[in-house]
Parts: structure tokens; sequence; C-alpha cells
């Protein structure tokens, strides 16, 4: 697909998967190569397994649940269960948490992008204080401001409203997003953008024309990072939002499945699937990028 | 150009909304929140100070300590299953996978981009015993071992590790892509002096692969533990804390505490003991990632 995470590293010297791969490959027999099938083999049953049982069940009808084994195939597309979990709720979660969530994505990128360039390129007194302030959230539990949060909003009159998810996730993203960020404008060599000031454009043209088209790539991965952290997001929706009507995709499953779930299991398993099924597509197109957003995003926890 | 570069006021415009916004919806709930484990009360009934009381309830609280101990036993267990596991599943990429490596690593990733509340929905039939048996206990039945059919979410011993195995089934596939890449960091040529030296296997691995990883390894330990000390989201979709009181963290203590009781005061006490381990992790974070990682 695209570039491998380690693709760059590869070129430059001979990398220790390489070297392996090379000394292993052609001089060692079949048969020794056996046990480490079995277990790449063993590795993907458990790791997709599970996720293409949850697809198969979504087409099966209650029947065959009470009668057929827990792996057998469905025996056929019941695309009722979709139509039910669709109409039922999942439509309306999953354009909750659109709206949610792009409009805190772009927000994040903005600020932080401005911020970061100000904290990493400009020089002003306290500048490592005020980044060091934006990390130190990185490591805030939610719990400790869910409560002041709650008040806020409840007395702003904002408590089940998409103002309370927009403000909240924008402000909560932002300190991975500086960090992250800042990283980026260090790797911006300092003579580009003194060279475009000594040209005479202003801060603001620096910003725009320089610096931004050089972080552009990093301000994908930053979007990747944020969005899977905010699409999954349970927390603040399960504490800031009680109407049904404004479910995001999470505390939406959450609800279907407390409806749904003991009673029948099909909508359930298409209801989770539906609910995938973003993530799988982003997945699908840039997984590289994703690996190394949230494996750079680790500091998060 | 110094001039420009120390514009006050192009300062001010890049900088200060996102620290206002900051500020406003994380700092000052901080500090709000300190103040909040002076009283009692909440939002709606209003709040009463009661100074220090909240504290001295936190040591002689039960429940409080019986989440203190099932958050550091699940952080503990957790940490060492994701980072260990993924370890074995790095040396199992770096070793013996050649063209297929990155095609198992982006499948064995993927996990970790899921919802988490599908996964839990997922995992709940997987070990369901009613109204049909899940994927365990069907196998279990499979294989004549039907006296081992259990309610696994049901008992709090079995429902501990029901979690642990899929939180550890989420994670894995991104810890080993993590310690994958300090393992290909490794400069071929000492690996190669060590083959000539005899090394090979396991004491390749033990006396000089382990010990040139132990940075990464480190900070993986770290990073799991910081976020598995927060866990919420799974544990919440899977048992709800059940049965009982037996599987629940600080985090749901403290969710329940404030939202189900209406305690503010002291839900935001429970808060402020979580901040205060995080913190402490923390504290090693910076320490480490100073030295190795940066």
């Amino acid at each position: 697909m695209s570039q491998t995470l380690t693709g760059r590293r590869d070129e430059a010297k001979t990398s220790f998967g390489e070297l392996e791969a090379k000394r292993r490959g052609p001089a060692r027999n079949l048969l020794a190569r056996i046990p480490i099938w079995v277990l790449i083999g063993l590795l993907l049953v458990i790791e997709v397994y599970p996720l293409l049982w949850l697809l198969l069940s979504s087409f099966k009808t209650t029947g065959e649940f009470s009668t057929g084994v827990f792996w057998s195939l469905p025996a056929g597309l019941n695309w009722q269960n979709y139509v039910l979990a669709w109409t039922s709720g999942m439509s309306t979660y999953f354009l909750n948490s659109i709206l949610a969530v792009f409009p805190s994505l772009f927000l994040v990128l903005l600020l932080s992008l401005a911020a970061s360039f100000g904290l990493e390129v400009m020089k002003w007194r306290g500048n490592n204080i005020v980044l060091l302030a934006f990390l130190a959230g990185i490591m805030i539990p939610a719990q400790l401001v869910l409560l002041p949060l709650f008040t806020i909003y409840f007395q702003a009159g904002l408590i089940n409203t998409r103002w309370a998810l927009i403000i909240t996730y924008t402000a909560f993203t932002l300190p991975l997003s500086v960090f992250l960020m800042a990283g980026f404008f260090k790797g911006v060599p300092r003579g580009v953008i003194e060279a475009a000031v000594l040209d005479g454009a202003n801060m603001y043209q620096v910003f725009f024309r320089v610096a931004l088209p050089m972080v552009a790539n990093g301000l994908v991965t930053i979007a990747l990072v944020n969005f899977f952290f905010l699409w999954n997001d349970l927390l603040f929706s399960l504490t800031f939002i009680s109407d049904d009507s404004l479910r995001t995709i999470q505390t939406g499953l959450l609800n279907f499945t407390g409806q749904y779930g003991q009673v029948d299991w099909g909508p359930t398993f298409a209801a989770a699937s539906l609910a995938v099924f973003p993530t799988l597509i982003v997945y699908l197109i840039l997984n590289q990028q994703v690996i190394k957003g949230l494996t750079a995003g680790s500091v998060k926890g | 150009m110094e001039t420009m570069l120390r514009d006050r006021r192009a300062v001010l415009v890049f900088v200060g909304p996102a620290l206002l916004v900051y500020s406003l919806i994380v700092l000052v709930p901080i500090v709000w929140s300190l103040g909040y484990t002076l009283f009692e009360g909440n939002v709606i009934g209003g709040f009463q100070f009661v100074g220090l009381h909240n504290y001295a309830f936190l040591f002689s609280d039960k429940s409080f300590w019986q989440a203190f101990l099932f958050t550091v036993k699940y952080a503990v267990v957790v940490t060492i299953g994701q980072v260990g596991i993924g370890l074995l599943l790095a040396l199992l990429y770096a070793f013996y996978l050649k063209k297929s490596s990155p095609l198992i690593r982006t499948l064995a990733f993927f996990p970790v981009v899921l919802p988490t509340v599908a996964v839990s929905q997922l995992f709940k039939k997987i070990f369901e015993i009613v109204p049909q048996y899940g994927l365990v206990n069907s196998l279990l039945h499979l294989v004549h071992l039907d006296a081992w059919i259990q309610p696994w979410l049901g008992q709090g011993g079995s429902a501990f590790w029901a979690i642990v195995i899929m939180d550890i089934w989420r994670s894995m596939g991104f810890y080993g892509v993590l310690l994958f890449a300090g393992l290909v960091d490794i400069p071929s040529d000492i690996l190669e002096s060590a083959r000539v030296d005899g090394a090979s296997g396991w004491r390749l691995v033990r006396y000089v692969v382990l010990p040139l990883l132990t940075p990464i390894l480190f900070s993986s330990f770290i990073f799991s533990i910081n976020g598995t000390l927060k866990v919420f989201d799974s544990i919440l979709a899977l048992t709800n804390g059940g049965p009982g009181q037996v599987t629940t963290p600080l985090t749901l203590d403290m969710f329940n505490t404030a939202f189900a009781n209406g305690q503010y005061g002291y839900g935001s006490t429970i808060a402020t003991a979580l901040a205060i381990m995080s913190l402490f992790v923390t504290l090693l974070i910076f320490r480490s990632a100073r030295s190795d990682v940066a």
C-alpha cells in the first residue's frame, strides 16, 4: 500500500529484519519453518477471527442463533439486521459523531498548528513554560476535570448539546496535537523561515506560505490520531449527553445493545459492525500513517 | 529579522486562542476539581464545605480500596501482557517474517483503532453462557469439557481475566509495532559479531537484543501503565464493574460516585487520587523520555 513504518530506515542501512530474512531465507529447509507458520496462523486466527465472526454473525437470523452452532456460517445475507440497526438509532448516532468529531478536528488542527508555530518558531520568554503546560495536559486523567466541566456546561445550558462535546474534544486533543506539531516544526530548517523573513514576509505570511506547507504531512498524522481518539470517545459523550437523539456512536452502541443485546443478537452484531466500519475504511486506506501517528502519540497512554 | 520573530502581537495571535481554550477547559477545571474535594454535594443540590473530610473518608472507604487494588492489579497484569506479547510479536516480525511482515503488522495493529464498545460487545458474546453459549463455552462443549462451562463474566475471578484478555487482544499489535521500531534500529553489525561469537536463538535475544532494547521496553512499560491506570471504556462496556463491584476500576468508581450518587466532592477526591498515581508514572515517563527516547 504505502510506505512501511520502517521503510526509510531500511534504505539507509541494512536493517535487522532484512538481514534476518536473508540469513534464514533460502538456506533453511521447509520443515524448520513449520512452527513459524503455525505461530503466524495462530496469530492471525486470534487477531482476525473474532472480527470475521462479528461480521458473519451480523447476517444471521434470530433462528440461526438459537439452533446453529457458534461458528456456523450464516445461511444467507440477512440484511434485515442492518436495516433494523440503522433505522433504530445507528444512523442518528453516526450523524452525531460526525457532527461532533469533524468540527473538533478542524478546530484542534487550526489551534494546535498556530500555537506550536508560535511556541516553536517564534522567540519569546516563557515559551518553554507554556509548552510544558500543554504537555502536562497529556497525562491528566479526564476524570479530574469531568465534574467542573459538567458544572460549567450545566450552568451555561450546554448539557445535551453538541457544543459540550466540540469544546471538550478540542481542548482535550490540544496537548497531544501541540506536542506532535511542535515536533514537526522542529524539523523545519530555521534558514528557510529566516530567508522568508529577510525577503520581507510578515509572520502571518511566513506561517501560511512557508511553514504550513512544510508540516502538511504532520497535519494528516495529527488529524488521524485525533480522529480515532474522538470517534472512540465514550467518557465525555456519556457524561454530557443523555438525550438519545444526540448520542454519539459509542454511547449509542452501548444504549442500543442495552435494548437489543439480550434478546436480539443479529441487530446487535449489525450495529457493532456498523460502528467498526468507518474505522476500518480509514485504516484500509491510511494504515501506515495511522500506525505511525498512533505510535508517535503513545505518550497519551 | 530578530524583531519579527519576537513580535509579541504575533505570538499572542498564534498561541493565545489555543492557550485560552486549554486554560478554560483543562487547567482551570483541574484547580476547580481540587477545590471540590473540600466540599460535599453536587451542582443540582448545592455544596457544603466539609474541610478534609473527603480525604479522611477515602482512607476508610472499602469500595475505594477495592477499586484501587483492582486498578493496580489490572494495570500490572495488562502491562506485562501487552508489552510481553508485543515483544514476542516484534521478535517474530523482525526475525522470522520476510515479505509478509508489513501485512501481518498491519493486521495485528487493527484492533487498536476499533471502537471499544463494539469490541466489548464482541467479547461479551465470546464469553456468554445464556441465552446461548458463546465461543469459549461452545469450544468447551465441543471437546467434552462441559464441567468447565461457566458464566465467565458473572464471576469476579474469571471476569477479571476476561477483561485482561480483551484489552491485551486490543493492544498487543500496538506494542508489537512500537517494539519492532526499536528492534530494527539495532545496528546489524552488533548482531553479526554476536553471531560470530556463537550467540544464537534465545541466547542472542537474552544477552544481545534485550539489553539493547531496554530503553524502548522501559518506555513501553511506562506508557502502558499510564494508560491502563485510566482504564474506563472497555470495562464499562464489558462488565460495567460487575459482578457487584468486583471489576470496578478507580475511574468507574469515581464516575459512579459522582453521577449515580451525586457526590461531586468525594468523586473529585477519587479523581485526585487517580491523578496523583498518574502523575507519579508521568514523572517516570519524562525522566525516561529525556534520556532514552528523545
